[in-house]
């Protein structure tokens, strides 16, 4: 779907209040952002700055309240087919009465294009690559919270989506469960082509795995630095965060992070 | 005081003066309700024995278990369950089906949960007795009568507890749906239902008491067979034996429903129970 660097999903001045108790807040002022082709873009910022909103909006899950997203030359009002959306909360999003293989077949059985056995094909193949081989008849309880996003992703990739939106996906697993699923989203990204929008709050992990970072500013929500992210390949968890160039674009972010929650001094402190 | 010792201990637990290989048995189980009841039977067999209620009402228990035994292999009995089973379970899948179709109805389409809602609870609360004459001027004394009556009665518990269900499926397994394009009636086999799947046992299982006494009643008032004509005919006609007997039948039925049912819930929802201690 589309040729590599030219945007695919397009944000176009998105606006979104939320109406509560008589008040109005602002949570997205304006967002205009490209997605290109075969990227991997992550927004950061500070919790409450509307950054699960821009990409719940994105992935046609909720409605702005002005402005327009496109997927291709579309407008984006339903989830457009090839657009899919992993949660945070895997244990809430799988469901618990379907086994690994169910719930990874889930989005296939619905596309109504593929037979029965290119259905338990690709199933397999998505089980494989995100090695959980052995467990297809497991039911996601049984497992580790690793496994079960796995299962999840596997679940998302198996559909063979042009554009993964993933909402902070990792923030709920332990700190060595999180390095492997980095490095397991990277792999599967280059394979299978995919290009993927990922929430996150942890600057590390949006520096280290994107080719472009969007940080936004604390509600209303503006893009405060939107800056391309360009480390030498490969990337490794340890040689690539050692890097002068790495640090820096870490430090940019934080800076700009904390100037926006005032917390200029908090070496001093 | 040894005895209250060893009630206080948990079920299983080991002596400690004892090694751990070796547990002490315990009669601290499920065992000790059984032997109860067959201690209250045995007083119940000395109490009638010295005729401390009138013999005439309170026969003996080992007299009512023959007469009981008896009517079961004459196939006297059999004769009156199998009818009253079949009304039962008719209405029951009847009030069953709907409830669950009206509560999805309901929980799915605002509509019809305005349309259906006030009537629901206008309806609910008046006893299932109080409509049987109504129902007798309109479907007679037949089978059809029972079966509206029982099907009418079953249907409100699982239709509140369907919609409840629906109500509370995860708004993340919704969206989760709607990412995959999953909408309509995909949406309501594989996700609506199954996640409410809890809720409408939780219906089921108080629908089946509420059957069977449905069914009982019914039967008491109008009929020619089953088990609920069966006592009270037994009753007038001053067979005491048949009338316990009778009774027996109904404890033995309601429990082994019961069992049947639960058997079935730890099945289905074998899930659920994974799922929630996870959680926890």
């Amino acid at each position: 779907m589309g040729r590599p660097g030219r945007a695919i999903l397009r944000v176009c001045n998105l606006h979104k209040v939320y109406t509560a108790a008589g008040t109005a807040t602002i949570a997205l002022n304006g967002i205009d952002l490209d997605v290109e082709t075969g990227s991997f873009i992550s927004i950061i910022g500070p919790s409450g700055c509307g950054k699960s909103t821009l990409l719940q909006i994105m992935a046609g899950l909720a409605t702005p309240s002005s402005g327009d997203v496109f997927f291709g030359t579309t407008r984006v009002q339903e989830p457009p087919r090839d657009v899919v959306y992993v949660f945070q909360q895997y244990t809430r999003s799988l469901f618990p009465w379907k086994t690994v293989e169910r719930n990874v077949a889930f989005g296939l059985e619905n596309k109504g294009t593929m037979s029965r056995a290119e259905i338990a094909a690709r199933t397999r193949e998505m089980i494989g690559l995100v090695r959980l081989s052995g467990f297809e008849r497991h039911y996601p309880w049984q497992l580790s919270g690793g496994m079960q996003q796995r299962v999840a992703i596997a679940r998302a990739l198996a559909c063979r989506p042009a554009v993964l939106l993933m909402d902070e996906p990792f923030s709920a697993v332990d700190a060595l469960t999180r390095v492997g699923l980095q490095e397991l989203l990277r792999s599967l990204c280059r394979e299978l082509a995919v290009t993927v929008v990922f929430v996150t709050h942890d600057v590390d992990e949006g520096v280290y795995l994107s080719s472009r970072i969007i940080a936004l500013t604390r509600a209303p929500g503006t893009i405060a630095i939107d800056m391309p992210i360009e480390l030498p390949a490969p990337r490794d968890q340890i040689t690539t965060r050692a890097l002068p160039a790495y640090l820096d674009y870490r430090a940019r972010l934080l800076a700009q992070l904390f100037a926006d929650e005032a917390l200029n001094n908090v070496e001093a402190a | 005081m040894t005895d209250i010792v060893h009630i206080q201990r948990p079920a299983g637990a080991v002596s400690r003066a004892r090694p751990p290989a070796s547990p002490r048995w315990s009669w601290n189980t499920r065992l000790l309700g059984v032997v109860f009841i067959g201690l209250l039977l045995v007083l119940w067999e000395i109490a009638a024995a010295k005729a401390i209620f009138p013999p005439m009402s309170f026969p003996r228990i080992s007299s009512i278990l023959a007469t009981w035994w008896q009517l079961v292999t004459s196939g006297e009995l059999p004769a009156e369950v199998l009818p009253s089973l079949w009304r039962m379970f008719a209405g029951y899948f009847i009030g069953v089906a709907l409830g669950v179709a009206m509560g999805l109805l309901m929980g799915y389409v605002r509509f019809f949960y305005n349309l259906l809602e006030p009537i629901t609870e206008v309806l609910r609360p008046i006893p299932s007795p109080a409509y049987l004459p109504i129902m007798i001027l309109f479907l007679g004394i037949d089978d059809e009568m029972k079966i509206f009556m029982i099907a009418f009665a079953t249907l409100f518990p699982v239709l509140l507890n369907t919609y409840s269900g629906v109500r509370s499926v995860d708004p993340i397994q919704l969206q989760t749906a709607r990412t995959f394009g999953v909408s309509g009636r995909r949406l309501l086999t594989q996700v609506v239902l199954p996640a409410s799947s809890p809720f409408i046992f939780t219906g089921m299982r108080i629908s089946l008491a509420v059957a069977l006494i449905v069914m009982v009643i019914s039967e008491m008032v109008a009929a020619s067979s089953g088990v609920g004509y069966f006592i009270l005919s037994a009753q007038r006609g001053f067979k005491i034996r048949d009338m316990f007997a009778g009774v027996l039948t109904l404890a033995m039925l309601g429990y082994v429903l019961n069992r049947l049912f639960l058997l079935i819930e730890s099945r289905v929802l074998a899930w659920h129970y994974g799922y929630t201690q996870q959680r926890s």
